[in-house]
């Protein structure tokens, strides 16, 4: 059995060794270099560009500008494809630009045979701008007369929304009490610590590999092709060990471009490996969300309304804007289901870095003005925080109010429960004076959050799995969701070790996509792989064990039905100690017996059409210096419903590394714009502050194992849920320590300055 | 312009002809293929590229090669003999350290050299964080990376 054991990481060898190959590690010799020239105003039109002189420089290969490039706008999201014409992306984007759109924008591009030309030919291109005010807002790009950042899109990407549980008005109008508040976030970037990276070849005249970093590379291989007006079949897009994505690599960035200079050049080696200075403004960041909220709650504890009016900026394109308003929208609404709920999100452009997916996809915007919102309401009405939402949340047996659909598993109220054990709660509340005068203020705060395990039913949710019987009895399985540091290699092991019936150490993983050969799937985004996957991988083992047993079967003369594989031995079904055969001695007459058998495999592609909800939160501890305006944390915990835990290990690494981003993004991290050039003024890991292991204390996990039925084992969503409730949760600490409530994001001293001041603390 | 240098790596001398300009990071990378050595910024930022020189981590993005001339260095392909892990590797593995693992040689190479400092000596979790401040992991949250090195200090017979 390896199901829930913390059974050894398949590929933490290959790493601790330095052995696994991550995109910079494959050498090609002959391999050219390139790199953009990024623009150096935030919005306006290239009038001129020379190029002539940096074409000259000895070294250089070539020069491309917006001129060279095809005239196809594409869409860079990494969602599956759509039948549905309106659900299709946004394609607002070209390889490169002569319409300048974000301090940054990719107007050239200089291939080189190193890269120390390249800096230097990148000095040699002359450009005359037409300059144009940047918008750097949502409201100076939504400002009457405002230019259009895309033509035609008056720099609205979309709206969404729902209503849901009758009409909001009366209900505010009827309730004890009703409450409203705007609440901020901001713009955070990825930082994984690979920076985006890509390289391309040809191997004959048609068909290109693309070697990338890359959480999804089915998808990068349609967006290539549809990018340079290809037919599918001729990219393939390879996929090795990636450094971390976070969702920035849940977008296709990279690839079109190397795929369109080596089909330029000769199907030469090209690679791009973005500086951390280009990747932080280059890619992707998280959306910042404006959202103005209204409440309405009972004196008896009940919440009986909410409403959310959101605005999300989506910077210079697209990317996922047109969705993450709308998805953040969607998950959220499963945490109250008994409360009337409106949200509306409205997403722009404005001159700013795209932003795109990040982890958790705008749950946790949208979850911090929530959770600061129940936070005002039980306060008001003077009950206890934990016993409010204790009283509202999800509970076993609700429902999704818009869909109708069912939770078949919900265990956020006994996660609450758990939560206020470890923390010590009641105890701590009771012991500390009613009001607290000193410099150091200690607080409490609890936030909890719903989640997703995929994108279904908005989008397509489709997972691939192929096991085959090695002659020595041990497997090798391949899948099409892809491992990029959360250990779904090591999931799918376990999960086929557990249903064909072999020790997990005779389980072998295919750690590498490549999309000739690997099973389709669309990748690693919206914590959906161990989800999806597993139904596709429960299905191919248990097909795969029925081929062995049939073939046994004709080696021993004893019916199929009658055995059955335990621990890599075929026994007797009725006696499972009684060994009949050996696996291999199986497996090697598959293989090599002249007239029967064959290599005995199994290849499924499955289509999941549920969505399980997934919950949990976080319970915080702080001491806030009030001179120093700084919060410290005392202690943390996160409590999940991630249904069955397939390893606990490694569930638990998921679970520190989102509470660290989470009070990362609570309390330091924030990209700065400069509010007349539109640059981002601190891209880099010096003044971007992402944590070292001194920022951050010892983060406290548990889970309450429900189990899920729509899942192959009964495991839920948990890769990205961690990140979502630790920065309201703090949020809420503080106000516990001061009675000051803080309502945008990040938490700095700057930030918290500005409220102790007003509130008269200084 | 290119200069030799002699210098150990992982144990063993090597003479090397490199362009005065390179860091040594380029020059592990490149000419020797030490692939562990991995670049998150080139510019001291993230220990993606933590080397020890003399027993002492460096940053190897910020280093020119040509100043490890008679010097030794030590990347973590030199950390397993045998095909065992080191103490500090194998604790990697066993406390699940590593998730994506781009980090994870530098930060093998940083707690080793906090590991051999600190031998037989009381640290404190709060001290482990301290002395691994110069990594980066943005998987992790450090959790079990502190308690890698934590049980890899209390582990006496090493
Ligand atoms: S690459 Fe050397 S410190 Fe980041
Ligand atoms: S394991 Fe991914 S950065 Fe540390």
């Amino acid at each position: 059995m390896a199901i829930g054991k913390s059974v050894k990481r398949v590929d933490a060898v290959a790493k601790v060794t330095g052995r696994a190959r991550y995109t910079d590690d494959f050498y090609m010799p002959g391999t050219l270099v390139a790199k953009y020239l990024r623009s150096t105003i935030a919005h306006g039109r290239v009038k001129k560009i020379d190029t002539r002189k940096a074409e000259q420089l000895p070294g250089v290969e070539a020069v491309f500008t917006y001129e060279d490039v095809p005239e196809t706008k594409f869409a860079t999201a990494g969602h599956p494809y759509s039948l549905d014409p309106a659900h299709k992306d946004v394609e607002d984007r070209r390889l490169l630009t002569q319409h300048v759109r974000y301090w940054g924008d990719e107007i050239a591009i200089v291939v080189a045979d190193n890269k120390l030309v390249l800096q230097e030919a990148l000095k040699h291109i002359k450009i005359e701008y037409e300059t144009y005010e940047p918008l750097v807002s949502p409201q100076a790009s939504l400002a009457k007369n405002a230019r259009q950042i895309h033509a035609g899109s008056n720099n609205v990407i979309g709206e969404s929304g729902y209503k849901v549980g009758g009409r909001i008005e009366e209900a505010i109008t009827n309730a004890d009490i009703a409450l409203q508040n705007r609440y901020r976030t901001q713009m955070c970037q990825h930082c994984h610590i690979e920076n985006h990276i890509a390289y391309a070849y040809m191997d004959d005249l048609e068909h290109i590999v693309v070697v990338s970093s890359t959480q999804i590379p089915h998808i990068a291989r349609r967006i290539v092709g549809e990018a340079l007006g290809l037919p599918w079949g001729r990219i393939r897009i390879v996929k090795p060990y990636i450094g971390g994505g976070f969702g920035a690599k849940q977008d296709v960035i990279l690839e079109p471009m190397v795929a369109f200079l080596t089909l330029k050049l000769d199907g030469r080696p090209i690679k791009i490996d973005l500086s951390r200075e280009e990747c932080m403004i280059g890619t992707r960041t998280r959306h910042p969300f404006d959202v103005k909220m209204r409440a309405a709650v009972n004196k008896d504890g009940v919440l009986v309304a909410l409403e959310m009016d959101a605005v999300a900026n989506t910077g210079a394109y697209a990317s996922h804007g047109h969705s993450v308003a709308g998805a953040a929208g969607a998950k959220t609404r499963l945490l109250y289901p008994r409360a009337a709920m409106h949200y509306h999100a409205r997403t722009v452009y404005t001159n700013t870095p795209a932003a795109g997916a990040m982890r958790a996809y705008g749950a946790p915007q949208v979850i911090f003005a929530v959770e600061c919102m129940i936070e005002e309401a039980a306060r008001k009405i003077g009950m206890d925080p934990v016993a409010f939402r204790m009283k509202n949340v999800a509970r076993q047996g609700d429902a999704d109010p818009l869909s109708g659909e069912r939770f078949e598993s919900c265990g956020l109220i006994e996660c609450l429960q758990q939560g206020k054990d470890l923390i010590r709660w009641d105890e701590k509340r009771a012991a500390r004076p009613k009001k607290q005068t000193g410099p150091l203020r200690r607080g409490l705060g609890v936030a909890c959050f719903s989640y997703a395990s995929g994108t279904y039913p908005a989008c397509l949710e489709i997972a691939g799995a192929r096991i085959i019987l090695n002659q020595d009895a041990s497997l090798h399985i391949q899948v099409g969701a892809t491992e990029i540091g959360q250990g779904l290699d090591t999931i799918v092991a376990q999960m086929a070790a557990e249903t064909v019936g072999v020790p997990f150490a005779d389980v072998h993983v295919v750690s590498t996509q490549d999309t000739d050969v690997a099973p389709f799937d669309t990748g690693a985004y919206a914590s959906r792989q161990a989800y999806v996957a597993s139904n596709a991988v429960f299905r191919a083992a248990r097909e795969l064990k029925a081929k062995i047993l049939e073939h046994a079967g004709r080696v021993t003369g004893i019916l199929g039905g009658e055995l059955d594989i335990l621990n890599g031995a075929i026994v007797d079904r009725k006696d499972l100690s009684r060994k009949v055969i050996s696996l291999k001695e199986v497996a090697l007459d598959a293989y090599y017996d002249k007239q029967r058998g064959g290599q005995l495999t199994a290849d499924v592609s499955h289509k999941t059409c549920t969505n399980a909800p997934t919950f949990g939160c976080t319970f915080v501890e702080i001491e806030v210096d009030i001179p120093l305006c700084k919060v410290d944390i005392k202690e943390i915990y996160n409590v999940h419903d991630s249904g069955v835990i397939l390893h606990p290990v490694m569930a638990k690494g998921q679970v520190h590394g989102g509470v660290a981003m989470g009070i990362a993004a609570g309390l330091y991290e924030e990209m700065k714009i400069d509010a007349e050039t539109g640059k981002i003024y601190n891209n880099n890991f010096l003044d971007y502050k992402i944590p070292t292991a001194v920022d951050v204390p010892d983060i406290g996990c548990e889970f309450v194992e429900t189990y899920e039925p729509s899942s192959g084992y009964g495991n839920k969503a948990l890769g990205e849920p961690p990140i979502i409730s630790p920065p309201p949760a703090i949020r809420n600490a503080i106000y516990d320590a001061t009675g000051i409530a803080i309502n945008e994001l990040p938490m700095t001293p700057h930030t918290l300055f500005k409220y102790f001041k007003e509130a008269g603390l200084f | 312009m290119n200069r030799m240098i002699t210098c150990t790596v992982n144990g063993k001398k090597k003479e090397l002809s490199v362009d005065v300009r390179q860091s040594l990071l380029e020059v592990l990378r490149e000419q020797l293929g030490l692939l562990s050595v991995k670049q998150g910024c080139a510019v001291g930022e993230c220990g993606a590229c933590t080397v020890l020189l003399d027993d002492v981590p460096i940053d190897a993005c910020l280093y020119l090669a040509v100043w490890a001339d008679g010097r030794s260095i030590r990347s973590v392909e030199g950390e397993s003999r045998n095909d065992k892990l080191s103490r500090v590797q194998q604790a990697f593995v066993d406390e699940g350290a590593v998730q994506c693992g781009i980090c994870t040689p530098g930060f093998v190479m940083a707690a080793t050299s906090f590991v051999e400092k600190h031998k037989h000596q009381k640290v404190s979790r709060y001290d482990i964080r301290r002395g691994l401040a110069g990594n980066l992991c943005r998987c992790t949250g450090y959790e079990t990376i502190v308690t890698a090195v934590q049980k890899n200090l209390d582990d006496d017979d090493q």
